[in-house]
């Protein structure tokens, strides 16, 4: 009997949950407001189910209900793509080290 | 047009940088680079579903209209947000990624051939059962996070709104929505499926309207594991590799983030969900209360005493952020060192609106991160320091939690900062802080009041050193 892909996939979900789990508990306590708007920049992946969304209409509509549901997900995902990897990089480019000379 | 098996090679090559992107926040010096990483992730990624769809008509240059609006709106935001308001920052964006896994479930509920889950009424079932799941958890993160940022904004009130028989009331809810999934699956009828995620921003506004404002650091990262999980059903429905890593890590990085910020609080999960909390001993504590000697200062005071120091141990709290304190603290702690005075920093892991909070603010005000200690690495070292000034922070100082049982924060771990030789407490007024209960600190023998803004008087302290 064959397996079903679905088990692939939760295969993946489960340990990707570990690696989540042991990476997370690594993460300095400093720079956990960083960790949570860089989980929000990549939680924005989701723009690829948008992109398929939008993507979907053919030639003669590219506009239909769903498409441009896909169209705002767009968006509102790149809102967040950009804004949370440059928020972030913003952040971190403010950790520095003491100085010597100080 | 790239095969069906490449693209997936190539998703799960971006769903590594996320795990790697993560891993870098392990340090400082390493974290600059991991954002990097996560950055490379997401180009892949998105390349990747353009290559794999290969068209390239006007569609696509709508998509790409789209991408860039929101691109630019994103990237002014990054820009112009002070650093203080951070936390509303994260909760608005939770929100985003709350809709959008809406928005992509139903644009895969209306035209599911697009996805390859069967045609509209007759999706296939496992598809359907993930779709629902993403669109509802998407839902709750959408308007829990929309509410959490309205009261983070100030917009909101941020005491806790209850009523009767909202247990209840949101117990039917959630019951209901577990009905309606399982109907939705057997009938695959679109009135359902509104009919749910209705029900689902619903609940998401219902859970979050109890709970406090100093409970927001709980309520953040409760939201930001929930867009993780809507992020993971949204890429079962796509059988995405990328979206189930990415969501997996987003969840559980949210999950470990609430219980760490619970423990500092030692409160149960449950309990903070539960809501309430603060409410009702406020009105208890204004009724027994007695008056009871302190004794005051002016910045004069305080800067002679820490003129006379040898080691200071500044302790911020959300007062801190709110009187934007953290430019003229710095400035004060230079002055300090310049003679020869050690300082430190300890920061109370529930300190401010959001997990890390405290350390984006002195981080921002150029404070080096290796003089900014967690509570378990510095809370012994308050016995051997001579001053410790407290700067808007209040129930993380109260030593109650070590020795009132009948006290709501007893047994939560607080910074002992009672062991000083001398404790500099800035702040407005004797009023309680959030828990409601008074600081026992407030009467110590060793004790001195600063009644005033934070910002002033830091300022003030700094011109009389």
């Amino acid at each position: 009997m064959e397996i079903d892909p679905f088990i692939f996939r939760l295969s993946i979900f489960i340990l990707s949950i570990f690696i989540g789990y042991y990476v997370v508990w690594s993460v300095t306590p400093s720079l956990h407001t960083p960790l949570m708007s860089v989980t929000n920049a990549i939680s924005s992946v989701i723009i690829v189910g948008a992109i398929i969304a939008g993507l979907a209409g053919n030639s003669n509509t590219i506009f239909n209900t769903s498409s441009i549901f896909g169209f705002l997900a767009i968006s509102l995902a790149a809102i967040n793509i950009f804004g949370g990897f440059l928020v972030t990089q913003r952040m971190l480019a403010m950790y520095k080290k003491k100085k010597k000379d100080k | 047009m790239l095969s069906a098996n490449l693209s997936a090679i190539f998703y799960l090559i971006s769903g590594v940088l996320f795990i790697l992107a993560l891993r870098g926040l392990s340090s400082p010096e390493t974290s600059r680079q991991g954002n990097f990483f996560g950055i490379l992730g997401m180009i892949i990624a998105i390349t990747v579903t353009f290559l794999s769809i290969g068209n390239f008509s006007t569609g696509f240059v709508v998509v790409l209209i789209f991408l860039l609006i929101g691109g630019l709106i994103g990237a002014f935001i990054a820009y112009k947000i002070p650093m203080t308001a951070m936390p509303e920052l994260v909760a608005g964006f939770h929100s985003l990624v709350g809709l959008a896994a809406v928005f992509v479930a139903i644009a895969a509920f209306l035209n599911p051939q697009a996805f390859n889950l069967g045609s509209p009424g007759n999706i296939k079932l496992g598809s359907l059962i993930e779709m629902s799941i993403g669109a509802a958890v998407g839902a709750i993160t959408f308007s829990g996070s929309i509410i959490a940022f309205l009261k983070l904004q100030g917009i909101m009130s941020g005491s806790p709104i209850t009523f009767k028989g909202q247990h209840p009331l949101n117990a039917l809810i959630l019951i209901s929505i577990v009905i309606i999934t399982y109907l939705l699956c057997s009938t695959q009828s679109s009135n359902l499926f509104w009919i749910l995620l209705a029900m689902s921003f619903l609940i998401g506004f219902l859970l979050i309207i109890p709970i406090g404002g100093a409970d927001m650091p709980v309520v953040i990262s409760m939201l930001n594991s929930y867009s993780g999980w809507a992020a993971a059903g949204i890429g079962f429905t796509l059988e995405n590799t990328a979206l189930i890593i990415t969501g997996a890590l987003v969840g559980s990085s949210g999950a470990i983030l609430s219980y760490i910020m619970c423990k500092g609080m030692n409160r149960s999960f449950f309990n903070v969900i539960l809501g309430g909390f603060g409410a009702t001993e406020q009105s208890a504590s204004v009724q027994n209360k007695e008056q009871r000697p302190v004794k005051s200062g002016n910045a004069d005071d305080a800067a002679f005493l820490m003129k006379n120091a040898s080691s200071v141990i500044i302790v911020p709290g959300y007062g801190m952020a709110v009187a934007q304190a953290q430019h003229a603290l710095r400035e004060m702690v230079d002055t300090l060192k310049k003679n020869d005075i050690k300082v430190s920093y300890a920061i109370h892991p529930v300190a401010g609106r959001m997990p890390g909070h405290m350390n984006v603010l002195l981080a921002e005000a150029n404070v080096p991160y290796d003089e900014v200690f967690e509570l378990e690495e510095i809370n012994n070292d308050f016995a051997n320091s001579d001053v410790a000034f407290v700067i808007g922070a209040n129930d993380v100082t109260n030593p109650v939690a070590k020795t009132d049982p009948q006290s709501p924060i007893y047994g939560m771990p607080v910074l002992d900062v009672e062991k000083c030789k001398s404790v500099l407490f800035v702040k407005r007024s004797l009023s309680p802080g959030y828990a409601g209960i008074d600081n026992d600190l407030f009467y110590k023998e060793n004790t001195l009041m600063l009644f005033a803004d934070a910002k002033k008087m830091t300022e003030d302290i700094t011109k009389n050193l």
